[in-house]
């Protein structure tokens, strides 16, 4: 039966209010055999190979929005980042900061999908952690989650990987989170047909590396969008990136809201998307993996790596001019992640 | 995107390219007085598909560019004032004064708050009843109009918490003191589509016919730009010097008379400060005595001493199209979009930002 009623300092306490949040929320929808042991550490035995390990905080506001919500966002995100290595994922930890006053209805929202995310990742929740604070000392609630994966012997995928004359090429619309998410704000009222792209690449990337063995880097361009991760592949491998601006997807109605709001889609952020460099004969080979996986049915080669003025990178327009693409500068953004 | 993807068709940017490529025999240099062509003109790379014999210049179209020190001086001071919130639009919160920011006042704890329309600033003077709302007007004659409505709204709903301190601007005598000034070797001008709107086309009647320079009206989509350079290398290939209007869709000879009565009615003409071109007759807007208890120049005390601009920042000589912005020594070494020194890289429609944004290695 689902918990009612809303989060009191109690539940922090380490007490009997909090032993009800563990078993009652926490261990109903999360619990395995490694978080079933309820000991201090989860012991683990990886399978060979060398371990990635990466940690994201998730403060997005509002907590629930078209496509997805905090707790999908927050296994998404770090199954990802994991998954850019060329690693498989295999476990998550998870730290809870709950506002006193949060509706638990909502909290066993946020917890259900995370569980459903990681089933569809395939990761383990293998350790967690909760914290209330004060009324006003956070905004509803923050997840922290730390995603820990196995590479390969061999297998060196990463951002510094990229050479002059490889293919860029990305696995769908961009834009559609970071849009999403400004729309969902008060004010707005926006009613346009936008969700968040929120999804785990794990399966995706995997297919890419087993299709091209020339796959170079992969990334998901999130916080500064698809401009900035590409400056920052450009910068780390010291080559230069050309753009087709009319090859890049953008689904019309993403389009239409950045018009009317005065935003660029290459700026903003994506949580389902990522960019993949790779030789360019093999550019091909990566389209069809791509497009074979349900999260890469929109994806697209759009450009090309290039040797002169490394850590350039370019577009061409659509309408046949040519421009620099610059990193995302300046604009204060909002909570998007 | 309807209304929006017809004036972006690759297939006709490329054929109007390719037709001032074939028009343009005699080099020539045309200004466009409006920051949103210049940045349409870089975000595009339309300036890459001109032939090396056309040459756009920006001019001080851009409202926070052209925007004082002494300007942003008193506004920082009213930010210092207990009781009082600075309601603005976002790029202006940036600029440096000769004392910092708006956004430095913030982060010390001051009231700053960016709005997106006049009439949201009216709003929260009526959430914050407790404290007095001070809303910056800066623009030109496209955004001059809704501050107007937005004074009378507040005297309508009887806000006695509401003031404006205004710094607006007037394009035509701006077009007049930067013809006065140093020849800049100009063939012609593109027109802003919006301003025009409001203010029609007579001022550029003798800019045309007294001064000989061609002047076009121009939209700020892709192909509304460059058939705007058609037109004016057209005119110069072909000897003429008119007034002519690419931007038909919104553009109207006569302006806008219900907006300019509308601005005329709350305010009237007055000797303004601006960035790069100094004091300008008649150049500013101030509220009229009828209106005068919504000033919060007479409100509040905003003297303020000297302004001091940073020594090196030649925003002003960008402003007025006598360099581009890479001959700025500060330019994208200690002066850039995120740490901005000068006006024009930190609006959006700077000059100094669109290059630095899109044309940094030109």
């Amino acid at each position: 039966m689902a918990m009612k009623g809303s989060i009191m300092l109690d539940h922090g306490a380490g007490g009997k209010a909090s032993a009800e949040l563990v078993g009652g929320l926490f261990a109903k929808h999360l619990g395995n055999e490694v978080l079933g042991q309820m000991d201090d550490a989860a012991v683990l035995s990886p399978p060979p190979g060398r371990l990635a390990v990466s940690t994201d905080s998730f403060v997005v506001d509002p907590i629930f929005f078209p496509g997805g919500n905090i707790g999908s966002l927050a296994v998404h995100g770090t199954v990802n980042d994991v998954a850019m290595r060329g690693a498989t994922p295999l476990y998550l930890t998870v730290g809870f900061v709950l506002e006193e006053g949060l509706a638990i209805s909502d909290l066993e929202r946020v917890v259900a999908s995370m569980a459903e995310a990681a089933k569809e990742a395939g990761v383990m929740v293998v350790a967690g952690d909760t914290k209330v604070v004060g009324r006003g000392q956070a905004d509803k609630l923050f997840i922290n989650t730390t995603g820990i994966g196995v590479i390969p012997d061999g297998l060196e995928i990463g951002a510094s990987q990229a050479i002059p004359g490889d293919a860029v090429l990305v696995s769908g619309t961009v834009g559609d989170h970071g849009v999403t998410i400004m729309a969902s704000r008060e004010g707005l009222g926006l009613d346009a047909p936008i969700a968040s792209d929120s999804a785990s690449l794990n399966h995706l990337a995997a297919g890419l590396i087993a299709a091209c063995p020339g796959l170079r880097t992969l990334r998901d361009p999130t916080r500064g969008g698809l401009a900035t991760a590409l400056n920052e592949i450009a910068a780390t491998s010291g080559v230069s990136i050309e753009l087709d601006e009319a090859a890049i997807p953008i689904d019309p109605a993403v389009a239409g809201v950045c018009e009317l709001l005065g935003l660029d889609p290459l700026y903003l952020a994506n949580e389902g998307k990522l960019i993949c460099i790779v030789e360019a004969e093999q550019a091909p080979a990566a389209l069809a993996a791509m497009r074979a996986d349900a999260h890469g049915k929109g994806a697209a080669i759009i450009g090309h790596c290039g040797g002169e003025r490394a850590g350039r990178v370019w577009i061409n327009t659509s309408v046949g001019g040519r421009r620099i693409l610059d990193m995302l500068s300046g604009e204060p953004l909002p909570r998007i992640c | 995107m309807k209304h929006v993807d017809e004036y972006r068709d690759p297939a006709m940017a490329k054929e109007l390219a390719a037709q001032i490529r074939r028009a343009s025999k005699t080099p020539v240099r045309f200004m466009e007085l409006c920051g949103t062509h210049t940045m349409a003109l870089a975000r595009h790379g339309l300036h890459t598909m001109l032939p090396p014999t056309v040459a756009m210049v920006s001019g001080p179209g851009c409202p926070v560019c052209v925007t004082a020190t002494e300007e942003i001086d008193r506004a920082v001071k009213l930010a210092q004032t207990p009781g009082v919130v600075v309601a603005t639009f976002g790029d202006l919160v940036r600029v440096p004064g000769s004392h910092g920011s708006l956004a430095a006042q913030r982060a010390a704890g001051a009231a700053v708050e960016v709005v997106y329309s006049p009439l949201d600033a009216v709003a929260l003077a009526e959430r914050r009843s407790g404290e007095q709302v001070v809303f910056l007007g800066i623009g030109f004659e496209t955004t001059a109009p809704t501050v107007a409505a937005a004074l009378l709204t507040a005297e309508k709903q009887g806000l006695t918490n509401f003031s404006v301190l205004s710094a607006h601007k007037l394009l035509p005598p701006a077009l007049a003191a930067l013809l006065a000034g140093p020849d800049l070797g100009l063939g012609g001008f593109l027109c802003p589509g919006h301003v025009t709107t409001v203010i029609g086309t007579a001022c550029y009647q003798p800019v045309a016919h007294e001064r000989g320079l061609p002047c076009v009206v121009a939209g700020f989509e892709p192909t509304d730009v460059l058939a705007s350079i058609l037109m004016l290398v057209n005119q110069v290939e072909q000897g003429r010097s008119e007034v002519e209007i690419q931007y038909k869709r919104a553009v109207h000879a006569q302006g806008n008379p219900a907006a300019m009565a509308l601005m005329n009615q709350v305010f009237e003409p007055v000797d303004a400060p601006w960035r790069g071109l100094g004091h300008i007759p008649a150049s500013g807007l101030a509220l009229r005595e009828a209106y005068a208890h919504l000033d919060a120049a007479r409100r509040f005390d905003v003297d303020v001493p000297p302004a001091k601009d940073h020594p090196g920042c030649r925003c002003g000589d960008v402003l007025r199209g006598l360099i581009p912005p890479p001959e700025c020594k500060l330019f994208a070494g200690v002066c850039t979009p995120s740490s901005p020194l000068g006006p024009c890289m930190v609006s959006a429609e700077g000059t100094c930002a669109a290059w630095h944004r899109y044309r940094r290695d030109e």
